[in-house]
């Protein structure tokens, strides 16, 4: 339920945005990595709640998962962990170093043109 | 249409914060670790006990987040500790925010250890960056071994994992191997504690860490 949190800090971020464009924003490209556990029915369900009768109503958010990598330490190839059989896909070692995690980014808003 | 890119951290206003109280932190030689699990793991008869067993070598404040009531600051401060409590009136985590309102509450000068007790929840509070050092994972053998890679996020963030209430696994089918291993997966630094906070059993090796880390963290430049 972090979603919620997340939820207000980016309608304040968007909604600061759209004062400096003086436009309406339709839609938001979000992307984060794995480990920020964001389940995206429940975010979007968060920020339409919030977004309501502000300038943020009725905008699309867009949220891209990253997976989280790691480099493996025998065969030195880097793959995205699979969280049903954490190893490496192409030698199979479970000998690996994670790469960090994807934060949580706001990519892109998208603004509506009178 | 026009697309603007923005590129920026959702979570910035925290980390900001969460930099400030570590570094905060680091000015005062004041170790900080943040315990994570969910309801009912037994962080509170941990924290009770450890402060118990260390009265006479370290001075440990304990900042407590619940989402109601000061009943855990108050077990706390019967065990003798300084203890603030924040209540996140339904919030499922602590921000830096509220850990930086905590510690000006706190008697930080006169403590070795400052131990954030998060709210109980195994999700969400390990999103969140508060300016600790690490963070610890608590997981109950009645919870179940397959909570580490049912919920990885914070296993493979912590730098320590208690597995508590040890008298009990005559009880349940809980493998202590099993947990460990899966945890290990992502995380393959991370120290395991099995312990029984209520029988003190594997209480004193976790003590021992607990004094290393903040010696450890003391000669840092």
């Amino acid at each position: 339920m972090h979603e919620t949190t997340i939820a207000e800090y980016l309608l304040a971020q968007i909604s600061e945005e759209a004062s400096k464009q003086n436009a309406k924003p339709v839609a938001a490209k979000i992307s984060c990595g794995k480990l920020n556990a964001i389940n995206e029915d429940i975010l979007c369900f968060a920020f339409d709640a919030i977004a309501k009768k502000t300038i943020c109503e009725n905008m699309k958010l867009i949220v891209e998962q990253k997976p989280l990598r790691a480099e493996c330490k025998d065969c030195k190839k880097s793959f995205a962990i699979d969280f049903e059989s954490i190893k490496c896909p192409n030698c199979h070692s479970e000998n690996f170093e994670l790469l960090p995690d994807a934060p949580l980014m706001l990519e892109e808003i998208k603004f509506k043109m009178e | 249409m026009k697309k603007i890119k923005i590129e920026k951290k959702i979570l910035s206003e925290n980390e900001k914060i969460s930099i400030a109280n570590s570094f905060y932190l680091a000015q005062k030689k004041v170790l900080c670790l943040n315990m994570i699990s969910s309801p009912g793991s037994g962080k509170t008869t941990i924290l009770s006990k450890t402060i118990q067993g260390l009265k006479n070598k370290i001075r440990i404040g304990v900042i407590e987040g619940d989402i109601q009531t000061d009943i855990d600051a108050q077990r706390i401060k019967n065990a003798g500790a300084s203890a603030i409590q924040i209540n996140t009136e339904g919030a499922c985590h602590l921000s830096a925010e509220q850990v930086s309102k905590g510690l000006k509450y706190l008697p930080v000068d006169e403590l070795d250890l400052i131990i954030i007790e998060n709210v109980g929840n195994l999700v969400c509070p390990s999103a969140f960056e508060l300016g600790e050092s690490g963070k610890i994972a608590v997981l109950s053998v009645a919870e179940g071994d397959d909570k580490p890679i049912k919920y990885p996020a914070v296993f493979a963030k912590s730098k320590a994992m208690l597995i508590n209430k040890i008298d009990l696994l005559d009880h349940v089918d809980f493998d202590i191997e099993r947990a460990g291993t899966d945890a290990r997966k992502l995380n393959k630094n991370l120290r395991i504690f099995p312990v029984s906070a209520k029988t003190g059993e594997g209480m004193e090796v976790w003590y021992n860490w607990l004094i290393e880390e903040i010696s450890g963290y003391r000669k840092t430049p």
